[in-house]
């Protein structure tokens, strides 16, 4: 495969690590009345999806981005490839204007 | 118009015996020239097998080549180029080609039909492992390994180009020649010697000239391009994601030579075009298997590529263009007549009708129809769809990639003037200009789907597996009908060739048995790779000592003239120990260190432990989150250990924190996870924290650091920090740090850091002065009789002080379990927080980190046995721990341990017994403190 990276173009994947569904991004509140019940689920609930799916994948052997790639696990379709910073940042801007 | 050079001789041996054949030839025209028509037996029936096919499809001429350490078994003896001294053998049999021991197995074949392993090996059970697995393994598999290394040269290689031609036929070629002329970057990939495909074996004219003249006009122009890589002896095996495609290159078959002998490429292509042309069906007749019956388009390769006559030879065929095949004798389906058997066990002898007329015959040429070559488009899961007027399975376009195109005869598109048509078109697509096409000839499609004559005796589908219709029909009759469960239980397809020749017949005859239609009945999948390729080609330069990196710390080489034994950790090559003059054993290397460091001083190279630069204004901010305690108060000029978890609450790594300024830490992590912790922390600033100011950089390569420790490791390094700097214990005390020179100005970090529970330092100096220092260092030592110490000696000291390594941090063990929950903040969040307060982890007799001795001295300890009470029953629910770590202490003069036992901490000074039955090993135990030398910690305070 042949991850698009935002900064440094195609690259081959064997360049990359992968982890899985980028729910990660969203680490719950740990002051939160239900915050065992979150990180549970967070750690543990971790969607694996036939078809399109958000994942993140670290670029160990290259400049150590962290991306969210959108793939399908089907095809192994690449449709979007994104810092995973830039992602994070929309996530918080989102939450905090109360829009979900 | 052969194309055989008969003025360049080679010589050859095939099972011993000398031959002769010229430039041009493969093994398998060379053997048909010399009248060899049995090469190897049959899988199953140990038939005598001749030559069926002359490419890649061939199911019956595997044979090995060379011998010792290079013996290469079950190559296709139609894809060897022959060259001056190859030695060829055949394979399959007890005993020898012409007379195999094994061929009773085609005289009891009635009992030999399609699952019959299944059936007959089912009793009495214990029959299996002893006597039938044993004689089945020996009479079965194809060819045979050495078992030793393979001592050739492979090679690996990447290559990028816009456009890659798969196939070097009429549509290939012409398409290359139009994209190449158009400027673009083409790769043409054919797996044959010569490109050229079937004008290099069929008579008809291209522009009234003769085919091969235009083949060699088309390269000589391709050759001319810079743009264009032509790649012959190039099998195109495998079709990835996004592009990238697999391709084998066998430069030669020869050995000894200086280059590799294949190359493994990798190309990555922005469009393929699929060129692979057809490959043609057999029919099965009864006895379809002699020696010198074979596909009619390879006896035309035989006669006119390679020159080779086959008097009194027959044709069996379906189809018009079986009829080009020049033969004595025509058995047309079209005009009723079949084949009904043959005669000739070492080759054929004569044909019998179904006129009832016997007729004698040399050579019989078979002529099914033709399967285009699909297999590439399925590896990305396109499936083919069967076409009734052309009797064949084509790609289907609507599933096909979006970044491969079929032409010619692949795309069922048989004429060459159709092959041009298409190149001409996709060229055009693809944005090149065209010329005129050439003329060639446009012969209609004109076949009657014909694909078994009905009797009883066996009738061959699939030759390299044994499997005959009535095996399929079998199948059926026992209730397999679909054609993935017929595939498995006959093995039909299953063989090294996946079925180039047998697949089609196997399912119209099965169709047949279960009253379908083909298309109703479906295909099996191709899957990777297309042929047989070597798995040394894959791995090429990948083994022994280039398997994986080495890394070797800047004392590597001192440590060697030292005496040192190295151990592996991870890619690093790290001291065990060093011996000296009279060291009988490791023992007495080990204990002579530990006793020297603890009385005097020693030095070990900690150059393999994980740096992390830490920098930026919310560094502390940032490692408060990862550290379970806090970081951000720390002092500049002073290091702290810490604990790190993973979001799950177990303990990840552990390490020391040492802080050179306000924005400015260095993070020590183990060997071991020096790559996981560094992934870890730019997760957590990227993904979880990205407006945190903090940036991350891994200096482990950057510093060679050493640890100085004993009593004398002051005085030692009094005279290696240069004289402005104190070093003194008031004006640099235990857990400091600073940025030193050492030796008249050489830019170095000093921390007094200690894991041996001595007085010590780690110093440490940029990597390129880590030799020339640790010479420094151990002649500055030489007065006080400094030793190198190794990672024996290390991990006795640090057991002896108690501390906790990567034995106890094993991936199941919390902050609780290592005796360090008090480290835990409670005033901040940390990652692993709210996961490590899980009541099953917080349990009051969760496992704790202690120490054991023996009660018996004389006994020994083991690692990895686990703790009972002294006298209960050795059951899972009694289990109350296991051992992590044991050593020989000599500072103590015993044996001693460290493990987890529930509530163990609660329990200092009772006995309990540990058994190891791996070992067969048990002991009485006495709990005790896991800091077993200077619990209070004054020695590396002074």
């Amino acid at each position: 495969m042949i991850i698009n990276h935002p900064l440094l173009g195609p690259r081959d994947a064997a360049e990359f690590t992968y982890i899985g569904d980028a729910a990660l991004l969203m680490r719950p509140n740990p002051r939160s009345d239900t915050a065992a019940e979150d990180f549970h689920n967070y750690q543990y609930l971790r969607g694996n999806v036939a078809g399109e799916m958000r994942e993140l994948w670290y670029h160990e052997q290259g400049d150590r981005s962290w991306l969210v790639v959108t793939r399908n696990t089907l095809t192994h379709e690449i449709s979007k490839v994104e810092l995973a910073r830039d992602v994070k940042r929309t996530m918080t801007a989102t939450s905090k204007s109360g829009l979900k | 118009m052969s194309l055989i050079e008969n003025n360049i001789a080679l010589n050859f041996t095939f099972d011993g015996k000398a031959y002769q054949g010229f430039e041009g030839d493969t093994l398998a025209s060379a053997l048909l020239r010399n009248g060899v028509k049995v090469v190897g037996r049959s899988f199953k029936y140990h038939r005598p097998r001749g030559i069926m096919g002359a490419g890649s499809e061939e199911p019956n001429a595997l044979v090995e080549i060379h011998g010792g350490g290079v013996c290469e078994p079950n190559r296709r003896a139609t894809t060897i180029k022959l060259f001056d001294g190859l030695v060829a053998k055949s394979q399959n049999y007890m005993g020898s080609r012409e007379f195999d021991l094994l061929a009773v197995n085609d005289f009891i074949h009635p009992f030999l039909a399609a699952g019959f392993y299944y059936k007959t090996f089912m009793w009495p059970k214990a029959f299996w492992e002893k006597i039938y697995e044993p004689v089945i393994r020996r009479a079965a598999g194809l060819g045979e390994l050495t078992r030793r290394a393979d001592p050739d040269n492979y090679g690996k290689g990447f290559l990028h180009c816009d456009v890659l031609i798969i196939g070097g036929g009429p549509s290939g070629l012409l398409t290359a020649l139009n994209l190449g002329r158009a400027g673009q970057s083409v790769i043409l990939a054919d797996d044959d010697f010569r490109m050229g495909g079937r004008l290099l074996s069929e008579l008809d004219l291209i522009n009234d000239d003769a085919p091969t003249n235009w083949v060699a006009q088309t390269l000589a122009e391709l050759e001319s391009l810079p743009n264009v890589r032509l790649m012959p002896r190039t099998t195109i095996y495998g079709v990835f994601d996004h592009g990238i495609y697999g391709g084998m290159e066998i430069k030669t078959d020869a050995i000894g030579t200086s280059g590799p002998r294949q190359i493994s490429w990798r190309i990555y292509a922005s469009h393929a075009v699929l060129a692979a042309g057809a490959t043609e069906r057999p029919i099965a007749f009864a006895n379809n298997d002699r020696p010198g019956i074979m596909l009619a388009s390879a006896m035309r390769s035989y006669q006119n590529r390679y020159g080779i006559s086959f008097d009194n030879a027959a044709l069996f065929t379906n189809n018009d263009d079986g009829l080009r095949t020049a033969t004595d004798h025509i058995f047309d389906v079209r005009s009723d007549k079949f084949v009904t058997d043959t005669a000739g066990r070492k080759g054929l002898k004569n044909i019998t009708s179904n006129l009832g007329e016997k007729i004698d015959a040399d050579y019989l040429a078979m002529s099914g129809g033709w399967n285009p070559n699909v297999h590439l488009t399925c590896h990305k899961r396109s499936r083919p769809k069967w076409d009734n007027a052309l009797a064949c399975f084509v790609p289907d376009g609507a599933t096909l990639s979006k970044d491969m195109s079929v032409i010619g005869a692949a795309a069922g598109h048989f004429s060459t003037h159709h092959a041009f048509e298409d190149a001409n078109k996709l060229s055009a697509e693809l944005g090149a200009k065209i010329d005129t096409l050439p003329r060639a000839e446009d012969s209609p499609i004109t076949i009657k789907p014909f694909w078994h004559v009905a009797g009883k005796k066996r009738a061959w589908v699939d030759f390299q597996n044994d499997v005959t219709a009535k095996d399929i029909a079998l199948a059926h009759q026992e209730g397999f009908t679909s054609v993935e469960h017929v595939k498995r239980y006959t093995t039909l397809g299953m063989a090294t060739d996946q079925g180039k020749t047998s697949n089609v017949v196997g399912l119209a005859v099965l169709a047949e048995a279960t009253g379908q239609t083909i298309e109703q009945t479906g295909t099996t999948i191709f899957r990777p790779p297309y042929t047989p390729i070597s798995i040394g080609a894959i791995a090429a330069g990948h083994r022994g000592q280039s398997f994986k990196p080495t890394r070797l710390t800047p004392s590597h080489k001192f440590a060697l003239e030292n005496g040192a034994t190295m151990v592996e950790s991870g890619l690093w090559k790290r001291s065990q120990w060093f011996v000296r003059d009279g060291e009988k054993g490791w023992r007495d290397s080990v204990d002579r260190e530990v006793e020297m460091t603890r009385n005097s001083v020693g030095i070990c190279d900690v150059t393999t432990l994980g740096k992390i630069d830490v920098q930026g204004r919310d560094a502390g901010k940032f490692l408060n989150k990862v550290y379970i305690n806090t970081l951000s108060t720390l002092k500049v000029g002073k290091c702290r250990y810490g604990l790190m978890l993973r979001e799950d609450g177990i303990a990840m790594d552990d390490g020391t924190c040492a802080r050179f300024s306000d924005t400015h830490y260095v993070m020590t992590t183990t060997t071991a996870k020096a790559g996981p912790v560094f992934r870890h922390l730019e997760f957590v600033r990227q993904c979880l924290y990205p407006d945190m100011d903090v940036h991350l950089i891994s200096t482990t390569d950057q510093w060679a650091q050493y640890s100085v420790a004993g009593p004398n490791a002051r005085k030692l390094m009094r005279k290696i920090v240069d004289a402005e700097f104190d070093i003194s214990n008031e004006a640099f005390p235990y857990m400091g740090c600073e940025q030193v020179t050492v030796c008249g100005g050489t830019r170095a970090r000093l921390f007094r850091l200690s894991f041996s529970g001595e007085l010590a330092y780690e110093v440490a100096v940029p990597a390129r002065y880590g030799d020339s220092f640790i010479r420094a260092l151990m002649a500055a030592g030489k007065e006080f009789e400094v030793t190198m110490y190794g990672l024996e000696a290390l991990g006795v000291m640090r057991i002896e002080k108690g501390h906790a390594a990567g034995n106890e941090l094993n991936g199941t063990t919390t902050a609780a379990n290592l005796g360090l929950a008090g480290l835990m903040s409670k005033k901040k969040d940390f990652i692993g927080k709210v996961l490590s307060q899980r009541e099953g982890l917080m349990r009051d007799d969760a496992l704790k980190l202690v120490g054991f001795t023996c009660k018996n001295l004389s006994e020994k300890i083991t690692n990895g046995a686990h703790f009972f009470e002294p006298n209960a029953a050795l059951t899972p629910e009694n289990d109350l721990g296991y051992m992590t770590s044991v050593a020989w202490s000599p500072s103590l003069g015993q044996y001693i341990g460290l493990g987890f036992l529930k509530a163990g901490s609660t329990r200092i000074g009772e006995t309990i017994k540990a058994v190891d039955s791996m070992r067969n090993n048990t002991v009485e135990l006495t709990v005790v403190s896991p800091h077993f030398v200077d619990p209070e910690g004054e020695r590396l305070r002074v």
